[in-house]
C-alpha cells in the first residue's frame, strides 16, 4: 500500500479498517546473496539502499529483538551537517541531503524537520575555530552563517547572554539541520525496504560466523546457519561483541550516553541549541517535551542506563545556558550504548576475513548518519568500493596513521 | 557508583576520572623487535568485554591514587577495587 493524503481520508471514511502490517514476518531461508547483521536504522537503510539503488536482490537482515530496538529509538533525533574535516563533511553533508528526500523516497512520515542548529560560542578562540567550521561546510555545500550576538538575541532571547563566567558572543547556524522522527526513520526504511523484497528477520540473534579458508560463509543464529557469501555486521553498541566472534578486536569501547525529556511545553526553542562552553545540546520536540543531553558517561557500559552524577552535569550545562528551563520537570531519561572509535569517526569497510563487511564506531553521531551510512555500506557490498564521501573511514586507518580525530584528543574514546 | 576504595572506603564514582582497560598498565616494549605493532595494538585495540572487566580509575578529586576497579559493564555491579600499584600487573 502507497500511503498518500488521499489514502488517509479514504481510511478515515470507512473506519481505518484497511491499514495492514507495514512489513511481512518472515522465516529465515537457508541462504541469501547479502546477509545484513542488525535490524537498526543503519541496517534496514543499508538493506533498502541495497535493493532499491544498487538492485540487489536476495537480501536478509537478521535482528536480535525487534526491528530499530537499539540506538535508533534512545537518541535526540538531531539530523545535521556541521562538521570541520575533509574526511567526515562530505559524508554528513551527502547524509543531509538523502535526509531532504527520504520521506518521498521511502514513501513514509519520518516528520524530517529543518529548524536549524545554532552551535554557541563563547570567546574569541571559539568564534575563530566555528569561522573556520563554517568555511569547512560552505566547501560541501551545507551551508552556515555566524551570527552576531545581537542576532541570537532576537532568535533565542531566553539564553543567559551576560552570564558572568561563559558570556554568549555569537554562535555558528546551519539552517538546513533539524531533527527528525527517530522510529519513523526505522520503520520508513524497514517498510520499504520490505516492499522490495528484503527479508527482515527479527528474533533471530547471530551467534557465530561460518568461515571457512578466511571465507565467510554465512552465519549461526538462534534460529539455525544461514548461509550467503557476503555479510555486512551494523550493531554499532555491540559492534566489539559480534565481531569477537569472527575473530576481530575494534579499535572500540562501548560507552553508555543519556538523554533526557521534560514534561510537554508551550513551543519556545525554535531548533537545536548547543552550548560552547559545557556539553549541553537541546530541541524541542514536536509534543513539547525539551529533548536534551550532554557528554556520555565515560566508563565501558552495555547496561543501557547511567548514573545520576551526569545528569547533574548536564542539568548544570542547562542551567548556566537557559534559566528559563529551572522548572521544567523531568519526564523521562534513558541510554543507549555508543560505538566509541579510538578517534571519534566511524569505520565502513571490508574486514580481513573476505566477505565480511563491518559499519561500526558512530560513537554518539550514527542517527544523523543513518541514510549515508546506510547507502555507503551498501555502496560497499555491492560493489566492493566505498563510497566516494565514506573512503576515510577505513578500519586500518589507525594502524596506519590517517585517524579522523575531529576534537583532536587522541586515542581515549571517553573524550571524544 | 560507589567505588570501594582500599584506603578511603565507599566513595562516589563522580570522583575519579576513568582511563580504561587495565591491561593499559601492561606497556609495550619499545625496543622489543615488532614494537610498532605493539604499541598500535596498545593503543588502539581494546577487548572492550560484557560482562567483568578491570579498569583503571583516577582519584582526581581524592587521594590522587590509581585504582584497578572490577566492574560488570552490563550491570555496572562494581565487584572490587585495589591499588593499582599494588594490583601489580593486569
Amino acid at each position: 500500500m502507497r500511503f498518500s493524503g488521499f489514502r488517509v481520508l479514504q481510511q478515515a471514511l470507512t473506519g481505518h479498517k484497511g491499514w495492514g502490517a507495514l512489513w511481512r514476518d518472515p522465516a529465515p531461508k537457508p541462504a541469501y546473496d547479502i546477509i545484513i547483521v542488525g535490524g537498526g536504522g543503519h541496517g534496514l537503510a543499508t538493506a533498502f539502499y541495497l535493493a532499491k539503488t544498487f538492485g540487489q536482490a536476495r537480501i536478509a537482515v537478521l535482528e536480535k529483538g525487534w526491528l530499530g530496538s537499539g540506538n535508533i529509538g534512545r537518541n535526540t533525533t538531531i539530523i545535521r551537517s556541521n562538521y570541520l574535516l575533509p574526511g567526515n563533511q562530505p559524508f554528513y553533508e551527502f547524509s543531509m541531503k538523502l535526509w531532504e528526500t527520504l520521506e518521498q523516497e521511502v514513501n513514509f512520515n519520518a516528520m524530517v524537520s529543518q529548524r536549524s542548529i545554532i552551535n554557541l560560542f563563547h570567546s574569541d578562540g571559539q568564534r575563530d575555530a566555528y569561522r573556520r567550521r563554517g568555511n569547512a561546510m560552505h566547501l560541501t555545500g551545507a551551508g552556515g552563517e555566524l551570527l552576531s550576538q545581537d542576532q541570537l538575541r532576537e532568535i533565542v532571547p531566553f539564553l543567559n547572554f551576560d552570564n558572568a563566567r561563559f558570556p554568549i558572543k555569537g554562535g555558528l547556524r546551519q539552517s538546513r539541520a533539524g531533527t527528525a522522527r527517530h522510529d519513523g526513520v526505522a520503520w520508513g526504511y524497514a517498510r520499504a525496504a520490505d516492499q522490495l523484497g528484503v527479508d527482515l528477520i527479527q528474533h533471530c540473534e547471530v551467534t557465530g560466523f561460518l568461515i571457512e579458508g578466511g571465507r565467510v560463509q554465512g552465519v549461526q543464529t538462534t534460529r539455525g546457519d544461514i548461509r550467503a557469501p557476503k555479510v555486512g555486521v551494523a550493531v554499532a553498541g555491540s559492534s566489539s561483541r559480534v565481531m569477537e566472534r569472527a575473530g576481530l578486536r575494534l579499535p572500540i569501547e562501548s560507552h553508555v550516553l543519556q538523554a533526557f525529556v521534560s514534561e510537554g511545553l508551550k513551543p519556545n526553542i525554535p531548533g537545536v541549541i548547543t552550548f560552547g562552553a559545557g556539553h549541553f545540546y537541546i530541541s524541542q520536540s514536536d509534543k513539547g517535551g525539551l529533548v536534551f543531553g550532554g557528554d556520555i558517561d565515560g566508563y565501558n557500559s552495555y547496561a543501557q542506563r547511567g548514573n545520576l552524577d551526569v545528569l547533574q552535569d548536564v542539568a548544570q550545562g542547562g542551567m548556566a545556558l537557559m534559566p528559563m528551563i529551572g522548572r521544567a520537570r523531568l519526564l523521562r531519561s534513558w541510554g543507549g550504548i555508543m560505538d566509541m572509535s579510538m578517534d571519534g569517526s566511524p569505520i565502513i569497510d571490508r574486514t580481513p576475513v573476505e566477505g565480511l563487511y563491518l559499519n561500526a564506531g558512530w560513537c554518539y553521531g550514527g542517527f544523523k548518519a543513518t541514510p549515508a551510512s546506510g547507502y555507503a555500506f551498501a555502496h560497499l557490498l555491492a560493489t566492493d568500493r566505498p563510497h566516494e564521501t565514506a573512503t576515510a573511514y577505513r578500519l586500518d586507518r589507525f594502524h596506519r596513521g590517517y585517524v579522523i580525530d575531529e576534537k583532536g584528543v587522541g586515542a581515549q574514546p571517553n573524550l571524544h | 557508583m560507589l567505588i570501594p576504595h582500599p584506603l578511603l572506603g565507599p566513595r562516589d564514582a563522580s570522583e575519579f576520572t576513568y582511563l580504561g582497560d587495565a591491561s593499559l598498565m601492561n606497556r609495550p616494549d619499545g625496543m622489543a623487535d615488532g614494537a610498532e605493532a605493539a604499541f598500535c595494538e596498545y593503543v588502539f585495540l581494546r577487548d572492550n568485554p560484557a560482562g567483568v572487566h578491570r579498569e583503571l580509575w583516577f582519584h582526581e578529586h581524592g587521594d590522587r591514587s590509581w585504582l584497578i576497579v572490577t566492574r560488570n559493564t552490563l550491570t555496572h555491579e562494581v565487584l572490587g577495587a585495589e591499588l593499582a600499584h599494588k594490583g601489580g600487573q593486569a
